[in-house]
């Protein structure tokens, strides 16, 4: 009896405990959520917490009229699909001739790439790289730099290892080319480690700030992040932006950046519940030593 | 084997066709996989190695208009400059402080969740709990700092309005540097943990079932269960993680330090990478930055390196 009650004790516990994390990890949302939907006087004598208080649209109403803004977001989810395209088919590209152990030159070709993971110019060098280029100012400074992730590659070539060789044999017996085994065979395989990776370059991308805070200068230009680190960071945009136009209706700089925070992550959360089950599997995929 | 039999028939050919018609029927055969990785190639020996070439700067009196090739040697100069500078020790100082604090505080996070949920019986709300506390990981820094600047703000952040409630506060945790560390490091804890936890519970299924009937036969309760049980069958990761954590005690992010650190703060805030974007893109000393920034490079390689070695000796296991 005894063990029983100190069983339930411990589920008790636990529930409640694992209850208060949740809550922690969800609360500064509610009241980013909170201060963005609430009136300007509640905010400023500290009566919001989690909860809005007299109900306000109008920090929503400035951040949908700033076409600055819908600008970012714009560019930023271009941006994001056309840099995952691109990353996973360079990633692709290398990590098939790379599973092959009789092509020459493989072993030199995996020397070159883990030795970036572990030593690499540092960001200064990069900068001078990406201004001789002339990229400064050009959002393929956003993708060129990134193009194959040697952590992603790896877990790639790991699950192409993964696939029965004798797939790849008796495609190739059939008159399948390298190019066509790979296309055919491989990949059809291969989606969810395609998805999964897939997943954490758009997440870099969409979620990356330090590249478009060095390269990207020209406003127009902005990146989401950046965007959004000028507005947050940076008071002086928001006080401008209280400065334009003829219908001031004063909005609190605290309500406009939660307004812009929610804005920039809604996105995120839509997307959330359906990629959940990808990147599970992808740390999984990662954990497996290749 | 595999390699052997592939290699004879191999070594057949060419003795019959000759070394050069060897070589093409070599590349007739591999051309696409050459041509299928030529271009990721390209990649590294440009955005990788070209960096690296780069580094030469950090002995040179590198100067913008005359590029990195014609600008004058200078030998370990900017080196001597460097270590006679006090920020230098100081952003030295606090990449080593918060890296050790995050060590200390953060690096049970997960483990401690990740046995919590494991104990979880209900499905349901272990799925939706772990939905929630994974979250955090996918919002950017620059989100966590604007959200962070406005949970722990002195008048109307959430977090000084709920302890004032208690009578309590209100805490300066952006603005003076001791309570600035808390809120670094709660943030960090905040924003990976839920993450971390992933591996963990992986570890962990990989625990025999049996095990745990058998000690509840023996009569052990939930506590010696997990004390002799679960945290033993995790134990090798959680090595190997710790001892990885170790190797990159001299790498810190740029985002986190740079966008919840603050002017009042910087005796705390100032690291290693911010350091370096301070000097090279602010105030354009490309030298010094990268000097800096290869010194680090080097220190972190040398600790990733002995951390390696230290893995496999004491688990087998490693990340080269």
């Amino acid at each position: 009896m005894n063990a029983k009650l100190g069983n339930r004790l411990f589920d008790g516990l636990n529930y409640l405990l694992l209850s208060l994390c949740v809550l922690l990890c969800l609360a500064p949302f509610l009241h980013i959520v909170a201060v963005s939907l609430s009136s300007n006087g509640p905010i400023m004598s500290g009566a919001v917490t989690l909860f809005p208080v007299d109900l306000n649209f109008e920090a929503y109403n400035r951040v949908f009229s700033d076409l600055t803004m819908l600008r970012s977001l714009g560019l930023t989810v271009g941006l994001t699909v056309g840099f995952t395209v691109l990353c996973m088919v360079m990633t692709i590209c290398a990590a098939y001739p790379l599973t092959k152990t009789e092509l020459k030159g493989r072993k030199i070709a995996m020397y070159l790439i883990v030795f970036t993971m572990f030593f690499s110019g540092g960001i200064i060098p990069e900068y001078i790289l990406i201004k001789q280029l002339h990229l400064v100012n050009s959002l393929w400074s956003l993708v060129l730099p990134l193009l194959v992730n040697p952590f992603y590659l790896i877990i790639l070539i790991t699950f192409f290892n993964s696939i029965p060789k004798s797939l790849e044999e008796s495609a190739e017996l059939d008159g399948c080319s390298h190019f066509g085994t790979l296309v055919r065979i491989i990949l059809p395989l291969s989606m969810p480690a395609v998805a999964t990776l897939s997943l954490f370059y758009a997440v870099n991308r969409w979620n990356g700030f330090m590249d478009t805070l060095f390269y990207i200068t020209d406003t127009n230009l902005y990146p989401l992040q950046l965007k959004l680190y000028q507005l947050i960071m940076n008071s002086m945009m928001t006080d401008q932006m209280q400065m334009e136009g003829a219908q001031i209706i004063q909005v609190l700089p605290e309500s406009l950046k939660a307004a812009s925070i929610v804005f920039a992550t809604v996105p995120i959360l839509i997307v959330y519940p359906w990629l959940q089950r990808y990147f599970v599997s992808g740390i999984m995929l990662g954990s497996v030593k290749g | 084997m595999e390699n052997l039999q592939a290699e004879i028939p191999r070594a057949g050919e060419r003795r019959r066709l000759g070394l050069a018609k060897g070589a093409g029927l070599y590349l007739g055969r591999y051309w696409q996989l050459y041509a299928m990785l030529a271009l990721p190639m390209l990649y590294f020996i440009v955005f990788k190695y070209g960096p690296m070439y780069g580094v030469t700067i950090a002995f040179k009196d590198f100067n913008l208009f005359q590029g990195i090739s014609k600008s004058p040697w200078i030998g370990l100069e900017t080196f001597r400059s460097i270590f006679k500078m006090d920020s230098f020790y100081l952003a030295l100082r606090n990449t080593f402080m918060l890296n050790f604090l995050d060590l200390v505080f953060s690096f049970p996070a997960p483990i401690l969740l990740a046995v919590m949920l494991n104990e979880l019986r209900g499905a349901a709300f272990k799925k939706i709990s772990q939905t929630i506390l994974y979250l955090p990981h996918f919002i950017s820094w620059v989100i966590i700092g604007g959200i962070v600047y406005q949970v722990f703000a002195t008048n109307t952040g959430m977090v000084n309005l709920f302890l004032e409630r208690f009578g309590l506060g209100p805490f300066p945790f952006l603005s003076d540097k001791y309570y600035w560390l808390f809120t670094y490091l709660g943030t960090g804890i905040w924003q990976s943990a839920g993450w971390g936890t992933i591996i963990y519970l992986a570890a962990m299924t990989a625990i025999n079932k049996e095990l745990y009937e058998a000690a509840e036969v023996d009569g052990a309760g939930r506590l010696a269960r997990i004390w002799h049980i679960t945290l033993p069958g995790i134990r090798s990761t959680i090595v190997v993680l710790l001892v990885l954590k170790l190797g990159e005690m001299v790498q810190i992010g740029f985002e986190r330090p740079f966008v919840i650190g603050n002017v009042t703060v910087s005796e705390f805030s100032e690291v290693l990478s911010t350091f370096v974007y301070k000097m090279g893109m602010e105030t354009g000393e490309y030298s010094v930055a990268t000097a800096v920034g290869f010194f680090q490079a080097v220190v972190g390689l040398v600790f990733i390196l002995t951390s390696n070695y230290i893995s496999k000796k004491t688990t087998d296991e490693g990340i080269i």
